[in-house]
């Protein structure tokens, strides 16, 4: 926007900051409100109100978080299912990525169609249980990853980027003798470091938010990641069927208890945003044009 | 064939193109072996886990017994389908998901445009990154994170909004177990968390705006606002349309989690969508037949509705989806 320096376009400028910054805080806001209160008190949340930053620090939350084992050990598998899951999708993606952008591969336009075509239509909940369960997954950490492990979606953004390097770098590395697994791992994917980046990210925040799988899945409560367990501290909780799924003896726990699990399970997202964000737009751009 | 062999000089010519045709491919094919090799993961896993559940459609045919299997168990013909039109749970479930998909097209649709034209008024870059970072994030939150921080907030017994209706002198409201308040928390949560991430695509295209056309506005003494209504406005116009015409395509379409996560036996009325009931008619109640086919419904109709869509958008002269 050129600088508009009229007495309207002020105004304009002024309530139009205003409004954004409004609702910048609406969006932030809640987060902050959870952060300040799992490092406070219960007490101090019902006497203060909204906490934005504590009176009283108390660890409290977070000491009795980890003293027990069932939070390591749900943010354990979440962690493993989400290093595990992004590498092997990675991995897999770019392979069929590279493989579909080359334009002299004979069949190419079939594999193309069957991917875009389960964007367009799917078995369902019901029959993809079916063959997890068929194939042996219930309950396996397996069963978290394999059944996602390609997304249509992502592997189309990552061809579209590996079919605008030209294809003169290609020709002249297979005159030095180099193999397409050669091409692809020394020349094509490091020149394409920006879309890896994004995708990887966002398999990795996928991985990391996993929770539909869980809950078809796993039957095993050992097994939970993270999201299923904040979902029964949290979610199960605060509604009425609370008593029917954990053991009614036990309150609830307290509000500051809650927040830090929240705190929790959405601080490797807070951490990973900055590096994410750089490349995201750029990423959902190609998506939305191209997908 | 006879024709082929009335005409002697055809004949040697096919078969002479054919055998070269075939040994051309097959050498092609081997030089690329390499590459098919690549494919083998990815197509495997389309193959093991996006088209044997399609082949899995077919139990909604069926009365299907899980020790039985697939080929054991007995044809039912489309019972099942006519069991969705007559039961009143499905006609239910059916308007509170086209609800839903409404209020979704009513009240979270424009939310993006209007923060994408707020955005692009923004004078200083710096602000518009930083206010882009910020509307951003909840995007990467998952629903049961989102969900989780409105649940802290609302709940009763020191939940934020509660305290402060009590402040103020009001009676504390039950959000999370009253029917009448699921429909609103559901909206205020989407547009929380999806209506900055929307912008982007609205922000490129406004990006992509010839600058000579506001400076030519302005010299005709255009203020701000009257720049937006005919210039930034009309040029966004495709992708708001197409974004539209998208939207419509998935009307079925609203995703488990959300709903599945604010769903209790309290508000089940108004709050179980095709998607959560599929779960809970399958998997809770074992009733896969059923489920299924109410699952396949919904597919069938998705892609009806994708198809025409993308037609009426080309026929309007926008860019089609695919």
């Amino acid at each position: 926007m050129v600088e508009d320096r009229t007495i309207g376009g002020r105004i304009f400028a002024a309530i139009n900051f205003t409004l954004l910054a409004i609702i910048a805080l609406i969006t932030v806001l809640p987060f902050i409100h959870v952060v300040a209160g799992s490092f406070t008190t219960s007490a101090e949340l019902a006497a203060n109100k909204f906490v934005l930053i504590p009176k009283v620090w108390s660890f409290e939350a977070y000491k009795f978080i980890f003293s027990t084992n069932t939070i390591f050990r749900a943010m354990g598998v979440s962690i493993g299912i989400t290093l595990v899951g992004t590498l092997l999708s990675m991995f897999v993606t770019a392979l069929m990525a590279y493989g579909l952008s080359r334009r002299d591969l004979d069949g190419r336009n079939i594999v193309n169609f069957l991917v875009v075509f389960t964007m367009l239509f799917h078995g369902g909940m019901i029959p993809t249980f079916l063959v997890v369960k068929e194939l042996g997954l219930i309950d396996s950490y397996a069963a978290l990853i394999l059944p996602s492990t390609i997304s249509a979606f992502n592997m189309i953004i990552l061809r579209s980027f590996f079919q605008n390097i030209p294809e003169g770098l290609e020709e002249s590395a297979k005159i030095d003798g180099c193999t397409d697994f050669g091409i692809l791992f020394k020349i094509v994917l490091p020149l394409s470091l920006p879309a890896i980046a994004t995708i990887s990210l966002y398999y990795s925040v996928t991985y990391w938010n996993t929770y539909m799988n869980a809950i078809l899945y796993l039957d095993d409560s050992a097994k939970w990641p993270i999201q299923v367990l904040l979902r029964q501290i949290v979610v199960l909780a605060s509604g009425m069927d609370y008593s029917s799924t954990l053991d009614a003896a036990v309150p609830p726990p307290d509000q500051s208890l809650k927040m830090a699990v929240i705190v929790v399970a959405t601080l490797p997202i807070l951490m990973v945003y900055p590096f994410l964000q750089k490349h995201f737009a750029k990423g959902a751009m190609l998506g939305s044009m191209k997908g | 064939m006879q024709e082929v062999t009335a005409q002697p000089n055809a004949a040697p010519q096919l078969k002479i193109k054919k055998p070269q045709r075939s040994s051309e491919l097959k050498k092609r094919i081997w030089r690329n072996k390499w590459l098919y090799v690549m494919l083998t993961p990815g197509v495997l896993y389309f193959i093991i886990f996006k088209y044997f559940p399609m082949y899995g459609l077919i139990i909604s045919f069926q009365d299907y017994k899980p020790y039985k299997g697939i080929m054991g168990s007995e044809w039912v013909g489309l019972q099942h389908f006519q069991r969705l039109f007559t039961e009143a749970d499905f006609l239910n479930i059916l308007s509170n998901t086209l609800i839903l998909f409404g209020m979704n097209l009513l009240f979270y649709f424009p939310v993006p445009i209007i923060l994408a034209l707020m955005l692009n008024e923004l004078r200083g870059t710096f602000f518009k990154r930083f206010f882009q970072t910020l509307v951003y994030i909840p995007h990467f939150m998952s629903w049961v994170i989102i969900v989780s921080i409105s649940f802290v907030m609302v709940t009763m017994d020191g939940g934020i909004i509660n305290e402060l209706l009590t402040y103020f002198g009001f009676e504390k409201v039950n959000f999370l177990l009253s029917p009448g308040w699921f429909r609103p928390m559901y909206i205020i949560q989407i547009i929380w968390r999806e209506a900055g991430w929307g912008t982007i695509i609205y922000l490129a295209s406004i990006a992509a705006i010839d600058p000579g056309l506001y400076e030519a506005a302005r010299m005709d003494g255009a203020g701000r606002l009257r720049q937006i209504w005919h210039i930034t406005l009309p040029a966004i116009r495709g992708v708001i349309v197409t974004l539209f015409i998208l939207k419509i395509g998935s009307v079925l379409d609203l995703g488990f989690e959300h709903v599945y996560l604010l769903l209790n036996s309290m508000n089940r009325e108004v709050a179980e969508i095709i998607d959560t009931y599929v779960y809970t008619a399958g998997m809770r109640q074992g009733k896969f037949s059923y489920s299924t086919a109410i699952g396949f419904f919904k597919s069938i109709i998705g892609l009806i509705m994708v198809m025409a869509v993308n037609k009426i958008s080309k026929k309007m002269g926008e860019e089609g989806v695919y």
